[in-house]
């Protein structure tokens, strides 16, 4: 599970003075359950989701993950958590197998453990045709692929997806969309950070839409609908920030 | 600490820079080929380039000397001395390098000194230049032997010995042992600047591509997902670049030493002899000892170009930032080379001038103890500071994700 509890986080910026980029966000998500954060782009959903993940440090409020505190225990959160997006890139000169056990002894993996995991994850995810090929020399779905298994290999119960589809083909697009949906199918707890209304249709249990770095709205795609007296999400996401979104780009 | 993770991260970053062309180049390719090449082969090339100046037979044109037939006789007998006959644009000849010098013999030499008047010789050359310079003094060892001949028979006419005009010698005689005097100790200075140069040049494409690299290529966000300390990140980091660094400078004594060895056995007059005539060589123990001292040197480049180099978004920006770095050691390591620049108390706490000067001194064998402890330990100090300031650039989220 995952509880943000009024997360905060500032930045300077010598033109604009001090940035608010996340601003005492507040939510809850279960195990079994995907977490939806709907925002355009710079409205706090990268840095929120950096912060869960424990790569960037709240300026105030904290985040409990599975009982452990980002801010006290970041170690600890990293080693249950398993994060993507499409900035998290693959070592060029490393293999695809390198890259998967690399990671798998960071999290503290025996080598017969890694073995077993690398050969599971490799068998499942078809990727034995290029397991010793440099990442550098994949293609964007073997790269996909490979992110994937680094993610997965100390069988993390939280995945944390930023934007994990942006500038993918559809193809690509389609087997991360099925990747998120397997993982909420084996009760990990999984949030996901996207702009694309499509997805977080096709996903999400809960969505949270953020602006600003606030959370301005959340719930199940029913109750946003029912409160906004919207169908469509698109047109509920606007009802939504556009207020704000206006504010902000005054700002 | 976890040293399992920061030998985890240090065995991944050394695969990479094995498969890395660039870190191949800087940390193999060049100690081992360029600067061998480079300096062998450059005082091979000079010392050929001399030997062929001296070996040539110049042409030579004398102004006057028609009433002075001894004088010109003796020019022509000279051996690898080609008397050619006078041009009217001699001047030009020696300008465009077709004559290297011109004798101007006044009119009624012969006859003025017999008459022990005051006459001059005047040889006109190309002030610089090399084949010139030769010719010019193959001339005048001539009119100097002629001078003395004339004194000696000065003399002898009037029955006075030859030390009248020459009382005493004066003699030079060098009592330091050759391996540590004349040539050696520019050679000492010489391989501590190209151990200090390439220790850095060793360590910086590793730092710029681990550091600014991997914010570059995206991967930053991904290990820093991973449940890795980045005081253990950063600490992998420095161990690979250290070990770039040092191997470079190890790499570059080892070759340079096998390149003078190589090449002494091949000359029978040794390359860079100076005025010691001695053979250029490096020592097992003075090589071990150069090593010893490169290894706190490459820790503190290791961390100051770690630190540096984190800043940078890209590799490219990087490079930029390093750059001036290059400058600030460059500059101590070639005064080390400067004659007259030697170890002080003050100049050993120095970085980089006092291991650069302690390596002059090792190489040619002295070892001043009081000083390598001195300049061991602040160079350990200065490490340690610079490694101590690379940890807490790597934990600060303004450096990792400057935008």
């Amino acid at each position: 599970m995952i509880e943000a509890r009024g997360l905060c986080k500032t930045f300077q910026d010598k033109k604009r003075g001090e940035v608010r980029a996340v601003d005492h966000v507040s939510f809850v998500c279960r195990s079994g359950q995907i977490y939806g954060l709907l925002g355009a782009n710079g409205a706090g959903k990268t840095t929120t989701l950096r912060l869960l993940a424990t790569i960037l440090e709240p300026t105030d409020g904290t985040a409990v993950i599975c009982g452990h505190d980002v801010v006290e225990e970041p170690g600890k959160v990293r080693s249950i958590v398993g994060f993507l997006s499409t900035a998290t890139a693959l070592y060029p000169r490393l293999t695809a197998q390198e890259m998967v056990e690399y990671f798998g002894r960071l999290n503290g993996l025996d080598n017969a453990t890694i073995k077993k995991r690398v050969d599971d994850m490799f068998n499942r995810l078809d990727m034995n045709g290029f397991r010793d090929r440099r990442c550098d020399k994949l293609s964007t779905g073997m790269k996909q692929k490979t992110s994937i298994a680094r993610t997965l290999v100390h069988d993390p119960p939280v995945m944390i997806f930023d934007e994990p589809t942006l500038g993918l083909d559809i193809m690509a697009a389609r087997s991360i969309i099925a990747f998120i949906r397997e993982c909420r199918d084996r009760g990990k707890t999984v949030i996901f950070s996207t702009h694309v209304m499509s997805e977080v249709e096709k996903l999400c249990d809960v969505i949270g839409i953020i602006q600003s770095g606030k959370l301005l709205a959340e719930g199940t795609l029913p109750e946003l609908r029912e409160k906004y007296s919207e169908h469509d999400l698109e047109e509920i996401f606007v009802k939504v920030v556009a207020p704000h979104y206006a504010q902000s780009e005054a700002v | 600490m976890s040293i399992r993770n920061i030998g985890i991260v240090y065995k991944k970053e050394l695969t990479e820079a094995l498969r890395d062309r660039r870190t191949l180049i800087t940390t193999l390719v060049v100690p081992l080929l360029l600067f061998p090449l480079l300096s062998v082969g450059f005082g091979a090339l000079v010392a050929a380039i001399i030997g062929k100046a001296q070996e040539e037979v110049p042409k030579i044109m004398i102004i006057g000397g028609e009433d002075s037939p001894s004088v010109v006789a003796g020019l022509k007998k000279l051996e690898k001395v080609n008397i050619v006959p006078l041009a009217p644009d001699w001047k030009d000849k020696i300008i465009n390098k077709q004559v290297p010098v011109v004798i101007e013999i006044p009119t009624g030499f012969e006859k003025d000194l017999a008459a022990q008047k005051d006459v001059t010789v005047t040889i006109y050359d190309y002030s610089g230049d090399l084949k010139s310079e030769v010719a010019r003094g193959k001339i005048e060892k001539f009119f100097d032997e002629y001078r003395d001949n004339v004194i000696k028979a000065r003399l002898a006419a009037k029955n006075l010995p030859a030390a009248l005009v020459k009382p005493f010698d004066v003699q030079q005689q060098n009592v330091a042992p050759p391996e540590k005097s004349g040539g050696a100790l520019f050679f000492g200075g010489f391989i501590a600047y190209i151990v200090v140069f390439l220790c850095l040049n060793g360590g910086m494409h590793p730092a710029s591509d681990l550091t600014a690299g991997e914010k570059e290529r995206g991967t930053m966000e991904t290990i820093l997902s991973s449940p890795v300390s980045r005081a253990h990140l950063v600490l992998g980091k420095f161990l690979l670049v250290f070990t770039t660094a040092l191997a470079t400078a190890a790499l570059s004594v080892i070759s340079m030493a096998v390149s003078f060895a190589i090449a002494n056995s091949f000359h029978a007059k040794p390359i860079q002899t100076g005025d010691s005539g001695m053979n250029f060589h490096i020592g097992f123990g003075a090589a071990l000892s150069v090593f010893i001292m490169a290894v706190p040197l490459a820790v503190l480049f290791a961390a100051v170009l770690i630190t540096i180099a984190s800043f940078a978004k890209t590799n490219k920006e990087a490079q930029t930032y390093i750059m001036p770095l290059m400058f600030l050691v460059i500059i101590p390591a070639i005064a080390a080379m400067l004659p007259g620049v030697e170890l002080t108390p003050k100049l050993a706490l120095v970085p980089i001038l006092n291991v650069s000067l302690l390596c002059k001194e090792l190489v040619i064998g002295t070892y001043h103890w009081n000083y390598i402890a001195i300049i061991f330990s602040s160079t350990c100090a200065y490490a340690a500071v610079a490694l101590f300031l690379a940890v807490k650039m790597f934990q600060r989220e303004s450096v990792l994700f400057r935008s």
